[in-house]
């Protein structure tokens, strides 16, 4: 099935509003593990009839790690040339599979005139599951399977989302492992802040690495999270302990569209 | 009568060093930056009931909650007998309410006593988790020398304190019994004052000792009281002005810098006339970010003087965890040590004085600064609400737009969402083409 994916460009030109932005990211566009995210979530959006566009070449970085580095410069460049973009197509929604776009967009840039309705996406699947706008029979191939979450810090700690990724797994008819820190007290992947793009700090461990033995600790077959660079962090975290045959990191949009035959 | 000018004479020095010295740290305070922390205020009192004087936060631990619950409610309990013992100090009087409260005020004492065993308790198993089993979180590097002292310190004065209760209430029941009134009824002094004074037989010698008892709780509480500015357990008092201030809106959010928004709009508008003068012409242009303390809010600076030490922070800190050099708690001592010595040099050498040093490099490295995640644990954490990301990332705003200073990486990264729009090096033309590939 190929992928209906309308810009907001050729959306604007037939004369038609889309109900939501779908903000993809830097990740989601260019990071080849991150693209297999993008997609699952928009097969889930096609298959719901979920009126949605993106940006496509006119999307740029929040500038989300520039603000996180201390250049507030970058930051505000981007935001604004952004803003400008996605006030002139009057964009009142965006949905994102990204939290640290989700949470720059959503708090830092109505200060700077960009104000919009911002939610993430596993916000959104939850919706379209509640509404019964999407089903899934039986939960699909991950019954009964062990499934731990990661709460990313820029979903969780930082906006308060903890409740929907994991309403998400257990609709899967899954079982929900949780590590010994989740929620509030959930230890990051180590790619915050920026440090995404830079070597760690001299230390006695990669932070990764700490993470991943929490999940480890669970027994889960699956470590599910809901963000591209938790995403990243974990599946070589997995590697580092030569797991990558037995154990899947997935995110939530994945985990859906799998598990809806999509 | 000599003993009510004595009284007095403490009671008016030991409140007015303890004045003197909340003044001192309240200017220190207000050197830093302006923020807004004055809306919303039904919502403030509501953080300071739950944070503060609920201990919310603390009851993620629940074992160390509820030995703090103890100290924390006998500590304000006690108060009730404070006010008693100065109305008594003052006037010379013996137990002044006692005959005007009656039954009640037996059941006051017995709970104030009850209170304060469980407070000794809380306080013995304090000092072993800090000595003798020796709690990781409470035996850090950055606690060697004085903040280790400082706490051993402020445990034992708690001691001392509650033995100066037991020792008037028990010599004071065990009179009341040699002079053949019935005893007071008190909780636990009525069988410990027998147990250890039982055997005193001059009704002298026991007045003596409840005198020391008594003259020992208030010196006690006047030493602990003036103490305090000079310690982290200062906490017990700035809990409620730090949660009253809190930071309302979600963790993620950083702070907007104004002054850059100014240029960036002008960047961006083309009518602007780049050579205009600046339209506040008298505004002395701020330091991005920050090198010293007093580039930081008056909240930081609140935060690193409510800080006492307890590190919930920095063992929840990823970057910590796995040994990198960054504590959050050392970010915060760092500040508020600094902040008072810039607070002594403003008084002793008068304002503009530079003693060559700041926050940045002699206090905090930048090798700590660039090992956040920026995860906010440490600020979910910590349970008076302080904040030691927004001081790290001020420090980090500093060095990059003020010295161009960090590690190389990120100059690539930084480059890359100037020239392409993302933070890899990839085309801003290929944005899209995910949607076109299998």
């Amino acid at each position: 099935m190929s992928l209906n994916v309308p810009t907001m460009a050729s959306m604007m030109a037939q004369g038609e509003t889309p109900d939501v932005l779908f903000w993809v990211g830097c990740s989601g566009s260019f990071d080849d593990r991150a693209k297999k995210i993008t997609k699952a979530l928009v097969k889930i959006l096609n298959n719901c009839n979920v009126k949605f566009a993106v940006l496509g070449t006119e999307e740029s970085c929040t500038g989300d790690p520039a603000k996180r580095a201390g250049n507030e410069f970058t930051f505000q460049m981007q935001a604004m040339m952004n803003i400008q973009v996605l006030n002139g197509y009057e964009v009142k929604k965006i949905v994102t599979a990204c939290p640290h776009c989700f949470n720059t967009l959503k708090n830092e840039y109505p200060e700077l005139g960009g104000v919009y309705e911002v939610i993430h996406h596993t916000q959104l699947i939850q919706d379209l599951i509640n509404t019964g706008k999407m089903s899934l029979k039986d939960g699909g191939i991950y019954k009964g399977k062990k499934i731990t979450f990661h709460d990313p810090c820029y979903l969780g700690r930082a906006n308060d989302v903890y409740e929907a990724p994991r309403e998400l797994i257990e609709k899967l008819d899954a079982e929900l492992v949780e590590m010994k820190r989740c929620k509030t007290n959930g230890l990051c992947c180590g790619a915050g802040g920026a440090q995404m793009f830079k070597e760690a700090e001299k230390g006695n461990k990669e932070i990764n690495v700490e993470r991943t033995e929490d999940a480890l600790e669970t027994n889960a077959e699956i470590i599910a999270t809901g963000c591209p660079f938790c995403n990243t962090m974990m599946t070589d975290g997995v590697k580092n302990f030569n797991k990558e045959n037995s154990i899947q990191v997935l995110d939530i949009a994945e985990l859906i569209a799998n598990a809806a035959e999509l | 009568m000599i003993s009510s000018i004595l009284f007095g004479l403490l009671f008016i020095g030991g409140f007015g060093f303890f004045t003197y010295n909340i003044l001192k740290i309240r200017a220190n305070v207000l050197l830093g930056r302006d923020v807004d922390r004055k809306g919303n205020r039904a919502e403030r009192w509501k953080t300071m009931a739950l944070v503060a004087l609920g201990q919310k936060k603390m009851f993620s631990r629940p074992i160390p909650a509820l030995l703090h619950l103890a100290l924390y409610v006998a500590f304000i309990i006690t108060q009730i007998e404070l006010v008693e013992i100065i109305i008594d100090g003052f006037f010379n009087k013996h137990r002044f309410f006692h005959e005007s409260l009656g039954g009640f005020y037996t059941f006051m004492i017995s709970f104030i006593e009850i209170l304060s065993v469980l407070a000794l308790i809380a306080t013995v198993i304090f000092l072993s988790r800090r000595n003798l089993l020796k709690l990781p979180r409470l035996n850090m590097k950055e606690l060697a020398g004085w903040p280790k002292k400082d706490a051993n310190l402020i445990l034992i004065m708690e001691i001392v304190l509650v033995s100066c209760i037991f020792t008037m209430n028990g010599a004071d029941e065990a009179a009341q019994l040699l002079k053949g009134n019935e005893s007071y009824g008190f909780s636990i002094s009525s069988a410990i004052g027998p147990l250890f004074f039982g055997e005193i037989n001059s009704i002298e010698t026991l007045h003596v000792i409840e005198h020391i008892g008594w003259w020992g709780h208030f010196f006690m509480v006047l030493l602990f009281l003036n103490y305090l500015p000079y310690s982290k357990h200062f906490h017990i008092l700035l809990a409620f002005p730090n949660t009253y201030f809190s930071n309302l809106n979600k963790k993620g959010k950083l702070t907007n810098m104004e002054s850059v928004t100014a240029e960036v709009k002008l960047m961006m508008d083309p009518a602007a006339d780049p050579y205009a003068a600046p339209a506040d012409a008298s505004s002395e242009p701020q330091r991005f970010g920050a090198k010293d303390v007093t580039d930081l809010t008056w909240k930081n600076l609140l935060d690193s003087y409510t800080c006492t030490e307890c590190g919930r922070c920095t063992s929840s800190c990823p970057a910590n965890i796995t040994g990198k050099k960054l504590s959050p708690r050392k970010i915060m001592m760092d500040t508020r040590d600094r902040l008072t010595e810039v607070g002594d040099n403003i008084r002793k050498h008068g304002k503009g004085f530079s003693d060559g040093k700041s926050l940045l490099g002699d206090y905090i490295t930048e090798e700590e600064v660039w090992a956040c995640t920026s995860c906010n644990a440490c600020v979910q954490e910590c349970p008076v609400n302080i904040d030691p990301l927004s001081i790290i990332i001020d420090l980090r705003r500093f060095l990059v737009m003020e010295e161009s200073k960090m590690p190389t990486e990120l100059t690539g990264m930084l480059t890359n969402i100037e020239n392409n729009g993302a933070p890899w090096q990839f085309s801003p033309n290929d944005r899209l083409n995910w949607a076109n590939e299998d």
